[in-house]
């Protein structure tokens, strides 16, 4: 296993238990960045109207100005931070493909408990063969 | 969903693959970088492959924005999925990596998953609740 060459001085459980903590820090931040940003931005409103109406610099300002997207932005760094930690310590065909993937499902969870959105039977069945297509490519 | 806005998730699936590839083309022409010389990075930000993966990446980033300003999240998300078959297409034919029997069958799921959710609608009407995250923090604190 990949992960096992990768932390030598710890134990076999440890070793599996600090690589899925590493995926699950990226996919956990991930996920809130994207469902921060997502949520900022349905409240701003359309950045088409906005642009519209008060141009380009308006439109730049509704979205810097607000601060759950500066929220979502901190999370999605976070995860970048949480990505390279992982990416030092286990092999990127592991980290990669699994945070990818993960964060497809998570995201559908997430955003049909927070942002209230009709996850029907069709986007389920479209987060999971996304899911399986990113871990086929890291083949 | 108009035919603009079909643009902005094509941009979005575009530009990030795209840049990523630039990205790759730069870094592999800088070499390897040293953690003890950071200074290497403000050279790696003159490199004009590089230079135009950081353009397209912002670019990404504003038509992801803008496509979550009209459509919901689950939708975004796997209608953007295209990136990951144009970047692969990319790594073959431009870069000259090999595809396995794998990738392809990857890029088939994500083809029919993109297939299955831009069929749908792209937002969900919440009616009077504008906010839905505002609501389900307003509903936890009076609970």
């Amino acid at each position: 296993m990949t992960s096992h060459t990768a932390l030598p001085t710890t134990g076999l459980s440890t070793m599996n238990l600090s690589t899925a903590m590493m995926i699950a820090s990226i996919v956990v931040t991930a996920t809130a960045g994207d469902v921060l940003t997502a949520s900022a931005m349905r409240s701003i409103g359309d950045l088409d109207v906005i642009r519209a109406q008060s141009g380009m610099k308006g439109a730049i300002f509704a979205v810097i100005g607000s601060p759950r997207f500066l929220a979502g932005v901190f999370c999605m760094a976070m995860s970048f931070f949480a990505l390279l930690f992982a990416l030092n310590h286990a092999d990127l065909s592991l980290i990669a493909p699994a945070s990818a993937s993960l964060t497809f499902v998570s995201n559908a969870f997430a955003a049909k408990l927070f942002l209230k959105e009709n996850v029907d039977r069709r986007r389920v069945l479209a987060a999971i063969c996304v899911c399986i297509g990113v871990a086929l490519l890291a083949h | 969903m108009t035919p603009q806005r079909y643009c902005i998730l094509a941009l979005v699936a575009l530009t990030a693959s795209v840049g990523d590839s630039l990205l790759a083309v730069g870094a592999k022409q800088l070499g390897p970088i040293s953690l003890n010389h950071p200074a290497a990075l403000f050279i790696a930000i003159s490199n004009p492959w590089i230079i135009g993966g950081i353009l397209l990446l912002i670019g990404f980033f504003a038509s992801y924005l803008t496509a979550l300003s009209w459509a919901d999240l689950t939708y975004v998300l796997p209608a953007t999925s295209l990136g990951y078959i144009v970047t692969a297409l990319l790594s073959k034919f431009w870069l000259h990596e090999q595809l396995s029997i794998w990738r392809w069958l990857g890029i088939l799921f994500i083809t029919a998953g993109v297939g299955f959710v831009t069929r749908g609608p792209a937002l969900t009407e919440h009616g009077a609740v504008v906010d839905p995250l505002q609501a389900e923090l307003l509903e936890a604190g009076r609970s």
